[in-house]
């Protein structure tokens, strides 16, 4: 049985909890033992891509000591997940990283689990986070996951890969282009006729809910999690 | 200027001469060059004339010429088919009439290297340009003309690579043809 | 560090068809050249992109070499190699040749180095008309504007627009303006004393320039007037003229989709004895104006790499939405981003480096492998440290404190309690484009604890 230590991160903890409780669901059902350290707070990337990679590395040894003796420890965002994988390395010479692993590849590749008996009634549109995507090469895993979902349709956007805008301080220090790439993204959206977006990073979801909520639009947003914690 | 690049570089004498990677010259297409070509040349709006031999070729060039102002090169397979070079030739002419050196199947390019017998002008000036090539000079694509000519200066002042007709997008990203060169290109394979 | 970006972005945002305009010129070019860089396309297309990347890292770690072999080879075919410093030494070269040969009327072909050292506006204080030849360029020139993108200058400009400039009578089409354009501008291809082009490749094995175009006007400019000025930043050496075979199959698939473009001139000195047209005069103008500053950094001597292909700002989601001139140099796009702050100096713009949401999607289309978002964490880090922001850096080194302290971290639970975030600095800058999440009651730690887990 696979020990898995889950690193939430810090969006999910404060403001998306039911996404890391729907997380450890469904790590259990797929047979593995979930612990969650509680000494876990941030991986540090806001005060790396903001620049200031001395705090950035203050923030990223407390990670390294919280997850200090873990096997597997896995994520519900990409960019969090690449910025331990990618850019740790950037920050503490030669440092290598290897157990950090988002939780589509982590079911996929891993455990090799790609039904997990999720059933959830929508037309679903799935969107593409940037370091997911770019860093971590993963877009086939959730489109496989959510494949198998009984009842969920899924229809792709025309700017599956276009960013949402978001960007960590980006989307406030530039929030007018911020808000206009998301709208953009949301008139893809819309051409899908779907009801539900899907994506495996939270600060994307709240991007794009938060620009689909000003509209006085009934779209949801769902974590990759949610969709495959639903029966 | 020189002595800041190798300052940049924290050199501070004459360094030995690296050795570059080694070139990249892969031939990926098997298949016919002379059927490629044409595909990939009438897809780019060029128009494509078979001649079996030399004589041929003349008799059809003769056609096409007809009533219209020609600047010809001095490929000898042209002889007296058209004005002799000059500025205002090449400017006045409906039709410049060269030669081409080589062509690459793969991109329906032609090959040009300006030498005593061609110029730079005679393709470039009139609104069209008819080539005459033979079979046998259709390569296989650029890594083919590379490897048999690595270094085209030591022969011509200009090598040119032509594919297709003139052409722009700059108003609306609007497709217009015939910009500064020629709208029209014809060429003419000889040994067909 | 807080210096406002230009207001430019404010109006292009507020503008639907400029935003349509820039949309999707940049959408079609990007789709262009997703096609011929598909797997059953072009099989070898990363393997290209890698030789691309080491030939370019090759050639500028021994630039030193190649520039002097690339002297020699200019010599020794009739040609003049002038070592530019500063943008005023080849403004000066040219203007001074131009004046001593008698020289009033220059044709120019498209040329981003030229754009660089604002060689029209020189060239013109000294009486010489120096015109542009790309359409594109030619249309901005008369509407007294710069480049919009690297690869189509007038992008930002409707029909309308340029029917007006051109002075064209009513019911214009692009053909018939493109017509226009082409018969003035012929007369001046054929009456001009110099002709000046920029280069996409300065081959060291030939001393040789290389013009990559579809218009033909490069070729003219090249090839009419007795004179030839080539104006290249010392960067774009490549050692052999074998290499074309990767770089050409590279540079038109990534910039317009056209596995090449209609026209690649490669041009070795004046014209040999026997040939009936080329230059009488050959020169090739090498620039620094900044770039031995950045070959001599190690980690972002890879800006120099690149070969102005336009990628970048096709996949940009920033430059598809701010448009060209919202960027404060001639370079704009993500590779503007990276090359502004290092030839202008971070404190120029500071801001630059940040108006990204490091979505990477220009790293992944550089043909030349250029690691953008890597050198923008890098510019960054270098601001932050340099030119910082007291506040800004307080802020964080207080987000490293509270991270590091999970108990305090904790706390941020009374915030929640209040259900609302008090909408103060960064957070009206969110409100002012979308709604806040509500914020739940317990955070995941708690839900956890209480479901007694460990």
């Amino acid at each position: 049985m696979p020990r898995v230590s889950l690193f939430v991160t810090c969006v999910v903890d404060q403001v998306f909890p039911r996404v890391g409780m729907a997380m450890a669901e469904v790590l259990e059902r797929a047979g593995c033992e979930v612990e969650f350290r509680d000494e876990q707070t941030c991986c540090g990337q806001p005060a790396f891509n903001s620049g200031y990679r001395g705090e950035a590395r203050d923030v990223a040894r407390h990670f390294l000591k919280v997850f200090e003796g873990a096997e597997y420890i896995v994520v519900p965002s990409g960019s969090c997940t690449s910025m331990i994988d990618h850019h740790y390395a950037d920050l503490f010479e030669g440092h290598q990283e290897t157990r950090v692993w988002e939780f589509s590849r982590f079911l996929v590749d891993v455990l090799k689990v790609e039904d997990v008996g999720a059933k959830l009634d929508v037309l679903a549109t799935y969107h593409d986070s940037c370091h997911a995507l770019r860093e971590l090469k993963i877009k086939d895993a959730p489109r496989r996951l959510l494949r198998n979902v009984r009842g969920l349709r899924l229809a792709e956007m025309d700017a599956a890969e276009e960013c949402c805008g978001f960007g960590g301080t980006f989307s406030v220090k530039f929030a007018d282009v911020s808000g206009a790439m998301a709208r953009t993204k949301i008139d893809s959206i819309l051409r899908t006729g779907a009801d539900t977006v899907v994506s495996i990073d939270s600060s994307c979801l709240m991007q794009l809910q938060g620009v689909l909520s000003r509209a006085g639009s009934n779209i949801r947003t769902m974590h990759l999690a949610e969709v495959l914690a639903s029966r | 200027m020189f002595s800041s690049i190798r300052q940049a570089l924290g050199r501070s004498a004459a360094a030995p001469a690296p050795n570059p990677p080694a070139a990249r010259l892969i031939n990926t297409f098997s298949g016919d060059p002379v059927a490629k070509f044409s595909e990939a040349f009438t897809a780019l709006n060029g128009k494509l004339v078979l001649a079996a031999d030399p004589a041929e070729a003349r008799s059809k060039l003769e056609t096409m010429l007809a009533g219209k102002r020609v600047v010809a090169s001095r490929a000898p397979i042209l002889g007296g088919l058209g004005e002799e070079y000059s500025r205002e030739a090449c400017a006045a002419a409906d039709i410049g009439l060269t030669s081409a050196d080589f062509a690459l199947a793969d991109t329906g390019t032609l090959v040009f290297l300006s030498e005593s017998k061609e110029s730079r002008l005679i393709s470039l000036l009139p609104p069209c340009h008819i080539a005459v090539i033979q079979r046998q000079r259709i390569l296989t694509g650029l890594d083919e003309l590379l490897s048999r000519i690595p270094n085209p200066s030591v022969q011509s002042s200009a090598m040119v690579l032509v594919t297709g007709p003139s052409r722009t997008a700059d108003i609306e990203m609007r497709l217009v043809r015939g910009v500064h060169g020629p709208g029209e290109i014809v060429v003419m394979v000889v040994g067909m | 560090m807080k210096s406002s970006p230009p207001h430019k972005i404010q109006e292009t945002l507020a503008d639907p068809k400029l935003q349509r305009a820039i949309y999707s010129a940049t959408g079609r070019l990007a789709e262009n050249r997703r096609k011929t860089v598909l797997p059953e396309v072009l099989p070898d297309f990363q393997d290209l992109r890698e030789h691309a990347h080491n030939i370019k890292k090759h050639t500028l770690d021994h630039l030193d070499v190649y520039v002097d072999e690339f002297e020699r080879n200019v010599l020794a075919r009739g040609g003049i190699v002038i070592w530019a410093n500063t943008a005023a030494e080849a403004c000066a070269f040219i203007g001074n040749l131009c004046r001593e040969r008698g020289v009033k009327l220059v044709v120019k072909s498209k040329s981003m180095t030229s754009e660089e050292i604002h060689l029209n506006k020189y060239l013109e204080k000294d009486g010489i008309e120096a015109v542009e030849t790309d359409l594109g360029e030619y249309i901005i020139q008369l509407t007294g504007e710069t480049p919009y993108h690297i690869v189509a200058p007038a992008l930002h400009k409707t029909l309308e627009q340029v029917a007006d400039v051109l002075h064209a009578p009513p019911g214009a089409t692009a053909e018939s303006l493109t017509a226009m354009a082409r018969a003035t501008l012929r007369e001046k291809f054929l009456a001009a004393g110099v002709g000046i082009t920029g280069a996409n490749f300065l081959v060291a094995d030939s001393g040789a320039v290389v013009l990559v175009e579809n218009e033909g006007n490069a070729r003219l400019s090249s090839s009419a007037p007795r004179i030839h000025i080539a104006l290249a930043g010392i960067e774009k050496l490549i050692p052999r003229a074998q290499d074309l075979a990767v770089f050409l199959k590279l540079l038109g698939r990534s910039g317009t989709g056209q596995p090449l473009t209609v026209y690649t001139s490669y041009l070795a000195g004046t014209r040999k004895p026997g040939e009936p047209d080329g230059p009488d005069e050959f020169y090739v103008v090498l620039l620094d104006n900044g770039r031995t500053k950045i070959l001599a950094d190690a980690k972002k001597r890879q800006s120099l790499f690149c070969i102005r292909c336009g990628a970048c700002l096709n996949h940009c989601p920033v430059y598809r939405k701010i448009g060209g001139y919202s960027y404060p140099w001639v370079y704009s796009g993500p590779i503007g981003k990276i090359l502004t702050p290092q030839f202008m100096g971070r404190e120029h713009d500071p801001w630059l480096p940040f108006a990204s949401s490091l979505c990477g999607a220009c790293g992944e289309v550089c043909p030349v492998k250029i690691e953008i978002p890597k050198i923008l964490l890098e510019l960054r880090q270098e601001i932050a440290e340099k030119e910082g922001d007291r506040a800004e850096h307080l802020a964080f080194r207080m987000f490293s404190w509270v991270m590091r302290h999970p108990h305090v971290y904790e706390q941020f639970r009374w915030v929640r309690k209040m259900g609302k975030m008090p909408a103060a600095g960064p957070l009206k800058a969110w409100l002012s484009q979308r709604d806040l999440p509500n914020l739940p009651q317990k955070s995941f730690r708690e839900l956890w604890r209480e479901r007694g887990r460990s």
